[in-house]
């Protein structure tokens, strides 16, 4: 209790997140042949379509329910059936997920009954409908996320055969991250089910005949044998016990659950690839290992530049973490660390390795950004790292912006960015130092010119920012 | 010209909001249904009733917007358009009561009153907006309650936005950001006699100053001796927005969130209204011509054809050129309101384009008989429509490019089609002369791209 008094506030000044139904539209964007259904009015599925399109630049396609006065009142159930017969008919989807909006959760839509009874009603009583109960007042797009992982293996796993598969469950990453990890995986000789699996779906590849159901995604064949694996590696150290869809396998199926950080900078790449090299049997091929000596190359390359960062990190916990443990790996200050989600993990991982950097630092757990930018300001940051949102502090307090994570709005390939692995951890190093750099350069001439020229004549001053 | 089965519309309840000028279809039907909810798993494209408030009234630089409800709400339209301000940037933030669990429970109303009290303290302003969402709605906060108490409490204009999500769709929202701002500019004495008219006077109705559009536009009128008192709500202020009785008279550009607002003030103050048009060159020389008429004045209507034959001469050779290099392409037309399409249609024509599908997300009744005299036979009208709908017609009308926002713009680029943004985050001006050159630049730029050399089978 004591502790959600200090997180209590009365307004929230731009927001550091956004909320549970969000979260939840994106793991099912990752199951091959799957729409989704918000229960709620209009305009939620509407803003997250926009908010998803502009970063993933696809179309994105989910539907509502479309509640209106008449449904918030008597019930919206009909609503919630009509929609799944026109989802049905229009996309003949392989599996459909019902996500609910704090419209449906406040006057009490129970969707798991809703759905069951539609199933019985329509005679198709095996047909796969996945309820996620998302309130957008109940947590995050980060707890919805998981949630919604969380729902759809609770949901489709079942009691099989063991079997030489390994589990693997990503967090909120970009497509490029998730064929990184696939790369991995195939280099290692894993096999492998990774949930959910977006990379083809909403990365896809120019084709001249269009398709309104993405090819690719997690097999919800697959899905239903992950109870039988070998093993779960998750890459979720920040989630929630009871979002944890790798700790509901292993207590319920018995499935050995490794808990593991993204996979971005080298000891989480290390670690990643120990796992698997425990699991397979496998050692890391050479390929994998001059990769790492590249980045190690970079690292060097980079490492004074990199001393004098001292970062803003904000976004989805577990990228916070990764983005964070990369920084200081390389020299780079974090000082300030926030999330909006309410996850109390973050601050339990990172306080002692902060600590332990001895800078003045600030951990952030749901925050905004008016909190962020006074932190920034006070804690003397000078590069942020996050997605778009981020913009505000270089507007307002000129830290500039290394683009990372989700929602990337104001530029393009957001669902390009390539941060895991050796290779990947070397382009977002070289992203950061550059930024890092091209500050320095836009800015050296005037700062040593107002620090140390005493002479008469006044130059004119020309260059950026004077 | 090829035909198109309204037969094939993919869901049953969509088919009377689609029709094929000149069809055999249309002809026995008779009108349109548009202004209807939407259908339940149609995908449609709308947003609610809140976004509708929002983007009318974010535009206010000086005001306190804050959203009571929860977080999704408030962080999906942080600074989403692209109002530009002379002055004040608090509309650039967003502010929101982050509604919890127990505050659904317990009510929300302490919280609203807390965070009113700290925002006019931290931020000095003297007006506040309180944006009503689905669930205040449902749980019965009493928003009017607060406000009113907030006002008296700080002696400043607190005025609360009724836009729950699930009363309307956006076209409710225009309303009830309308119904604020009247609450906004009702004089303090009361008494609509009082107030001395200002000669020569305008209040802009319905530009949100997206890219500095009000400026260009006002220069326009400031150079024919028309005063722009204030626009709604583009670049607008407190202090400006409550001496709009005082104007001559109302110009509407955007008919869909602010023709309710003119005919309120017509009624209430007497202000008589015209519809105009700044998008295109053809509607921009024609509004221009309107407003100098309306006053009868001799030396305005000169100095109005002097500036016209002016700017005209300027940008038609430019436009003449994109001409030559889009003549007979074909673009289909998906936006939010139906006087947008309108003032399209006429300008794809201007630079030699055929409009083949025209839909809008709440276009009026009237908006689309006019939509449908000025389109050809064959032209696909639609309202409320979805990915699957649009898709489908712009396929089979052979459409080169699509005009829309943000959510339609990776759809037309996966069919292998050029797009333009209209959309309210642009960052480039459409309106007024200059708008026009950049319009025809910007379908020149997408229609004629080496990019589709590439894209073709």
């Amino acid at each position: 209790m004591k502790k959600e008094n200090l997180h209590y506030k009365n307004v929230n000044e731009n927001p550091c997140n956004m909320c549970m139904p969000m979260g939840g539209i994106l793991p099912f964007k990752g199951l091959e042949n799957s729409m989704v259904i918000i229960h709620g009015s209009q305009g939620c599925s509407t803003y997250m379509r926009r908010h998803m399109a502009e970063h993933f630049n696809e179309p994105i396609d989910v539907g509502s329910t479309s509640l209106n006065e008449k449904g918030t009142i008597y019930g919206g159930g009909n609503n919630l059936k009509r929609g799944l017969d026109n989802i049905l008919k229009v996309y003949q989807p392989g599996l459909i997920g019902v996500l609910t909006t704090c419209l449906a959760e406040t006057i009490g839509e129970d969707t798991e009954r809703l759905s069951a009874e539609y199933l019985l009603e329509r005679g198709m009583p095996d047909y796969p409908v996945i309820p996620v109960p998302t309130p957008g007042y109940g947590g995050s797009h980060a707890e919805g996320y998981w949630l919604a992982v969380r729902k759809i293996v609770g949901k489709l796993a079942r009691e099989t055969e063991p079997h030489n598969k390994i589990n693997i469950i990503i967090p909120n990453i970009s497509p490029a991250d998730i064929r990184e990890i696939k790369r991995l995986l195939q280099l290692m000789q894993a096999d492998y089910t990774l949930l959910p699996d977006f990379s083809d779906t909403l990365d896809r590849p120019y084709e001249r005949s269009y398709k309104k159901m993405p090819e690719g995604g997690t097999k919800v064949s697959d899905i239903i044998r992950m109870a039988g694996a070998m093993a779960t590696v998750q890459l979720g150290l920040t989630v929630d016990e009871n979002y944890s869809p790798g700790l509901y396998l292993e207590r319920e199926f018995g499935v050995p659950f490794y808990n593991l950080p993204i996979p971005m900078g080298v000891e989480s790449v290390d670690l990643f690839l120990k796992v698997l090299s425990d699991l397979t049997g496998n050692d890391v091929p050479e390929c994998l290992l001059q990769e790492r000596g590249r980045l190690l190359d970079c690292m060097i390359d980079s490492h004074k530049y990199n001393f004098q960062g001292k970062s803003v990190i904000f976004g989805e916990p577990e990228l916070v973490y990764a983005i964070s443990r990369t920084c200081l790996e390389n020299g780079i200050k974090p000082v300030v660390v926030a999330t909006g989600s309410k996850t109390g993990r973050l601050s339990e991982l990172l306080k002692p390795l902060l600590d332990e950097a001895s800078e003045k630092n600030f951990i952030l757990e749901e925050t905004d950004f008016v909190t962020v930018r006074s932190k920034s300001k006070e804690a003397g940051a000078n590069i942020a790292i996050g997605h778009s949102d981020g913009k505000y502090l270089t507007e307002r307090e000129s830290i500039p912006l290394v683009r990372m994570g989700f929602p990337i709005h104001d530029r393009v390939g957001g669902q390009r960015l390539l941060s895991v692995g050796y290779t990947g951890t070397t382009m977002f190093l070289d992203r950061v130092t550059n930024k890092l750099l091209e500050n320095k350069h836009g800015n050296y001439r005037k700062l040593i010119y107002q620090n140390f020229y005493r002479g008469t004549g006044r130059k004119k001053l020309c260059c950026p920012g004077s | 010209m090829q035909a198109i089965k309204l037969t094939d519309a993919l869901i049953e309840e969509r088919k009377n909001s689609i029709t094929v000028k000149g069809s055999v279809e249309a002809k026995q039907k008779q009108s349109l249904t548009c202004d209807a909810e939407s259908v339940a798993g149609c995908v449609s494209q709308r947003a609610c009733v809140y976004c509708g408030a929002r983007v009318v009234l974010n535009p206010v630089t000086d005001a306190i917007h804050l959203v009571h409800g929860p977080i999704g709400c408030s962080s999906y339209t942080w600074d989403i358009r692209g109002s530009l301000s002379s002055a004040a940037d608090l509309y650039r933030n967003s502010f929101c009561t982050d509604l919890k669990e127990h505050d659904i429970i317990f009510g929300g109303e302490k919280k609203l009153a807390f965070a009113i009290d700290e925002l006019v303290r931290k931020y000095d302003s003297r007006l506040v907006f309180v944006y009503s969402t689905c669930v205040v709605g449902v749980i019965g906060d009493d928003l009017e309650a607060v406000c009113k108490a907030a006002a008296e409490k700080h002696n400043i204009e607190v005025i609360p936005v009724q836009s729950s999500g699930f009363i309307g769709n956006k076209s409710a929202g225009y309303r009830a950001a309308c119904d604020s701002l009247l609450r906004l500019i009702e004089p303090n004495s009361g008494d609509v006699k009082d107030i001395v008219k200002i000669p020569d006077s305008i209040n802009y109705l319905g530009d949100f100053n997206l890219a500095g559009e009000v400026w260009i536009i006002k220069s326009y009128l400031e150079q024919i001796g028309v005063k722009v008192n204030v626009a709604f709500t583009g670049d607008s202020h407190c202090d400006a927005l409550k001496k709009a009785p005082a104007a001559a008279l109302n110009i509407v550009q955007c008919a869909g969130s602010m023709r309710y607002l003119a005919q309120k003030m017509e009624e209430i103050y007497d202000i008589p209204c015209l519809n105009i048009s700044f998008i295109g060159l053809q509607d921009t020389a024609d509004s221009l011509r309107k407003i100098a008429d309306w006053f009868s004045n001799e030396a305005m209507l000169k100095r109005a054809e002097k500036l016209i034959e002016k700017k005209t001469a300027e940008v038609k050779p430019l436009l003449r050129n994109y001409r030559k290099k889009l003549e007979g392409k074909k673009a289909a037309i998906f936006v939010g309101g139906g006087f947008k399409a309108v003032s399209l249609i006429k300008q794809f024509k201007e630079i030699g384009i055929d409009v083949v599908m025209v839909g809008t997300q709440t276009g009026s009744q009237e908006e689309y008989e006019t939509i449908n005299d000025l389109a050809d036979e064959g032209t696909v009208i639609l309202d409320d429509a979805n990915p699957s709908e649009l898709e489908k017609f712009m396929t089979e009308k052979g459409a080169d490019l699509l005009v829309g926002g943000v959510k339609e713009r990776p759809l037309a680029y996966k069919l292998g089609m050029a797009f333009i943004d209209h959309n309210h985050d642009r960052k480039h001006p459409l309106s007024g002369f200059v708008g026009a050159v950049n319009f025809a630049k910007e379908v020149y730029s997408t229609v004629c791209s080496p990019v589709w050399k590439y894209a073709k089978d």
